[in-house]
This record gives C-alpha cells, sequence and structure tokens, in this order.
C-alpha cells in the first residue's frame, strides 16, 4: 500500500511542476521581452505586476468555445494536442532536480528524455494534417523538415555528454560532471541549446509557426482549450530542454549546500537558461527555411561529431 | 501468472491489434498513425522483457524520425482526408499476402518454438552487455549493415541527381495526357 501511495505522490507532484513552472517561465517570457523593449508588459491581472496573467489567460481559454473544422479528420484533430502535450509531461519525469529530488530514476533517462521529447512533433504533424488547411499543411512539413534536421545534432550533442561521464542516466551525469566540462564540453553545449531552440520551434527557429507567411501554421485551425494545449506544450518544453541543459552541461545540483539546496540550484540553472531562451527570442530575426537546414547540416552536425570525437580522444587519454 | 505476464500479453495485443488497423484501414494517413502505435507498443514488448536501451532507441528511431519520414513523405503527395478507395487492393493480391504471411508465420514459428523452454525468465539486459554483445559478438553484421545504409543512402542521392536532367531534356515525356 505504501508504493501505492508513493507512486501517487510523485506522480501528483510531477504533475504540479508540469502546470506551475510553464506559467512561471510564460510570465517571465512576457515580462522580460517587455522590458527589453522598453514596454511594461502585463500590469493588472492579480494586482501585483500582473503576476496573475496567464491563469487570466488560461481561464479566457477554458471558456472559448472548442471549434472542429467541418473538413477536418475529426478524431486526428482532436487527439493532436495530447500527442503534442503528453511527452514533455513524461520527460518531466526523468528529470532529476537532486539526487533525492526525482519521480522516476531511470538507468538511462538521457535516452529516455530524448526518445520521449522526439514523440512530441508526431504532435504538431497530426494538427498539421488533420486541420484539412494548406497553411496548417505547409507549417507541418517545415516543422516536420526542422525538427528531423536538428534531432540529430542534439543525440550528437548528448552522447558525447555520455561518453564522458560513462553513463546514459542523468543522475550519474551529474555525478560525474567536473568544471572542466564548461571548458571541454562547451561546443556541444552550444550545439544542445541551438537544437533545442529549434526543436522546441522558438525564434529564430519559428519558421513552421512563421506569422506572417502562414498565419500560425500547424496550429491555425485550433482555440480554445486545444490551442492553450499547443503552447502549453511549448512552454513545458522550454523548461524540459532547460533543465536537461542545466543537468547536462551546468552540473546540475553542484554548487554551494548542496546537500539541502542541490533541488534549487537546478532550478535556478535552469531558469537562467530560459531566460536565455527567451532572449534569443527577442535578440534575433527568424532564419530562413534554406538558412536554417544550412545551420543544422553544415555547422552543427559538423560541430557536434567533432565535439564526440574530442570527448572520445579525452575519454581514452584520461583512462 | 504474473504482472509481467499480463504486460507483455497487453502490449502483444496492442501491437497486433494497431499493425491489423495500420494495413487494413483506407485512410493513408491513419495507417501510418497506426504504424506509430505498432511500433510504440513493440518498444512496449521491449521495456517488459527488460532491454530498456532497445525500447528507448525503437522509440527515438522508428516513432520519432521513421515514421516521421512516412507522415513527412505522404504529406508531400495528395494524402486526402476520408477513406480513400484507390488504396485498395484486388481479391488476387489479398489471397496472395495472405498465403505469404501465413508462410512466414510458421517459418518464425517453427524456428522459435523449438527454442522456447518451459518457463520463461526475464533478465534485465544491461546497456553494458548490450554494448559488448553489439560491438563484439556482433560488430561485422553491424558494420556491414551501417555499409547497406550507407549505400543505400549515396544511391538514393545519385538517382535523384541523375534523373533531373533527362526531365529538364524532354519536358514532353511527363504527361502522357498532354496536360503536362
Amino acid at each position: 500500500m505504501n508504493d501505492a501511495v508513493e507512486v501517487t505522490l510523485r506522480a501528483v507532484g510531477v504533475l504540479a511542476a508540469f502546470l506551475v513552472l510553464p506559467l512561471l517561465v510564460g510570465q517571465t517570457e512576457h515580462k522580460v521581452m517587455a522590458h527589453m523593449q522598453g514596454r511594461l508588459g502585463p500590469m493588472y491581472a492579480g494586482g501585483f505586476h500582473g503576476w496573475a496573467q496567464l491563469v487570466a489567460d488560461g481561464v479566457k481559454f477554458v471558456q472559448k468555445e472548442d471549434i472542429t473544422p467541418a473538413a477536418a479528420d475529426q478524431r486526428v484533430f482532436r487527439f493532436a494536442p495530447a500527442v503534442a502535450l503528453v511527452p514533455y509531461l513524461v520527460a518531466m519525469a526523468a528529470i532529476p532536480l537532486s539526487p533525492d529530488v526525482v519521480a522516476a530514476d531511470l538507468p538511462a533517462s538521457a535516452v529516455f528524455v530524448l526518445a520521449v521529447t522526439a514523440v512530441g512533433i508526431l504532435g504538431t504533424l497530426m494538427a498539421g494534417w488533420a486541420s484539412a488547411n494548406k497553411y496548417s499543411l505547409l507549417g507541418a512539413m517545415r516543422a516536420a523538415a526542422q525538427l528531423l534536421s536538428y534531432e540529430l545534432p542534439m543525440v550528437l550533442a548528448v552522447a558525447s555528454i555520455c561518453l564522458a561521464a560513462g553513463s546514459l542516466s542523468l543522475s550519474g551525469i551529474v555525478a560525474a560532471w567536473s568544471p572542466w566540462w564548461l571548458v571541454l564540453q562547451l561546443p556541444g553545449a552550444i550545439v544542445f541549446l541551438v537544437s533545442a531552440v529549434a526543436e522546441l520551434q522558438r525564434p529564430p527557429f519559428d519558421m513552421p509557426v512563421a506569422d506572417s507567411e502562414i498565419v500560425f501554421g500547424a496550429y491555425t485551425e485550433y482555440t480554445g482549450l486545444r490551442f492553450a494545449f499547443f503552447l502549453l506544450s511549448e512552454y513545458a518544453g522550454i523548461v524540459v530542454m532547460s533543465l536537461l541543459f542545466a543537468v547536462l552541461y551546468l552540473g546540475g545540483w553542484h554548487g554551494l549546500a548542496s546537500d539541502q539546496l542541490g533541488w534549487l540550484w537546478t532550478l535556478l540553472k535552469g531558469f537562467c537558461i530560459a531566460v536565455v531562451v527567451i532572449w534569443l527570442r527577442v535578440a534575433w530575426p527568424r532564419l530562413r527555411e534554406d538558412q536554417l537546414q544550412r545551420l543544422a547540416w553544415l555547422v552543427l552536425v559538423p560541430l557536434a561529431l567533432a565535439q564526440l570525437a574530442l570527448t572520445g580522444v579525452w575519454v581514452v587519454v584520461a583512462a | 501468472m504474473t504482472a509481467l505476464d499480463v504486460a507483455f500479453a497487453a502490449v502483444g495485443l496492442v501491437t497486433a491489434a494497431s499493425g491489423l488497423l495500420a494495413v487494413t484501414t483506407r485512410h493513408v494517413v491513419h495507417a501510418a498513425l497506426w504504424l506509430v502505435v505498432c511500433l510504440g507498443a513493440v518498444a512496449g514488448c521491449y521495456l517488459v522483457l527488460g532491454a530498456e536501451f532497445v525500447a528507448l532507441v525503437q522509440l527515438l528511431v522508428y516513432v520519432g524520425a521513421i515514421v516521421v519520414l512516412v507522415l513527412f513523405a505522404l504529406m508531400l503527395t495528395r494524402a486526402p482526408i476520408g477513406a480513400n478507395p484507390d488504396i485498395s487492393t484486388g481479391r488476387l493480391h489479398r489471397v496472395l499476402a495472405g498465403v505469404l504471411g501465413a508462410g512466414v508465420t510458421a517459418l518464425l514459428a517453427a524456428a522459435l518454438l523449438p527454442l522456447a523452454g518451459p518457463a520463461v525468465e526475464r533478465r534485465d539486459t544491461s546497456t553494458t552487455q548490450l554494448a559488448e554483445q553489439l560491438f563484439g559478438t556482433w560488430v561485422w553484421p553491424f558494420e556491414v549493415l551501417s555499409v547497406l545504409l550507407l549505400v543505400a543512402l549515396v544511391a538514393a542521392m545519385a538517382v535523384s541527381r541523375m534523373t533531373r536532367p533527362s526531365v529538364a531534356a524532354e519536358p514532353a515525356v511527363t504527361g502522357e495526357d498532354g496536360v503536362a
């Protein structure tokens, strides 16, 4: 019976983190972007600096009519948001905040997180095809091409880290982390960050949802709660990728008083990466489709391969 | 009958059912989506049998990349929403496919059933063991397979590059009905 209680508690904990952290990142995006552009951002909802803006947005989304286009493939159209959202929920369960604060400590959690997040792209594809809308279809095709290209450098960058740590488990990677990695794994870290932003289809890699060309890509026909689920999956994706970056490259819970405050360090490092991801959106214009593919295949893949070779040599020499 | 047996039976059932649906549906994109369920359930089978890493790679490669490529290719064609009667096959083809499927099943059963002992014992396969097998015992088949894939890749590129000038040189050939 005790096991059941513990499993329930862990699941509830992951769900709570899944619902709170993306909202926190979303609110940070509102405020950080606003201040970078000399604006104030939301100021009214909730009173203090508009802290409840996204809660109000959520209430608004719930009240909206749930429309499925008449020409759409009804079942696939309705199911797509769940396929986009659930993988990030599952991935979040495997990311450790400290040796104790982890919902499911898997032996190959680094591969697990990559494998699970790769499934999320199917949601975008299903949405784009089932909408029966040419903009949606174009958006889904762009998304598929982009995500397939950036999957490879990302997996290679993570492979390099796993090689250096001699472990496929995220906890094991943090345990093996040393400050030297900040230098030796720097190319891999950059490759990982760029591919993560591209996987999330965030600016400057937001070709699949380019509003000036194809309305909102695969999500054009969605309204209400289903649209909110797609938005939530984007922000949950930022949380997952930022935490993953903190765990893989920044040493996770290493820091002052890491025995007690380890989880806080991981969250703090992840939050800083999330702010960088937001910053990229404000700082760079959108890449064109050909520039996007060129970057993936001619810059990131060779860089990731070179990093992998470097790590391999280093591991063999050091061993 | 342990919980693992039940779990294995469940994922096996899902695999078989989704595989059947994938080949019987007339919706061409639905077929690809049922294939996703089928391949995901195969990953579940590996997981239940204790090969965690194989299951994850199955998910990463097949669901995350190969089916995405299939869907991408379908989107480049005119995959319509709704049933497509064109993708049906004639009766002779169905019978032939049934015979062929039964033959493969019989062959596999003949090869595998004698190997099945009385008690099915579940052993966790660690990633280290897997790597030792893959890069030790099976390294040559592994390398030959990768060379095969490389040859296929280069050949695909060569085919796509070499057909282009001939099409450009004779544009009238592309449309037999004269519309072109």
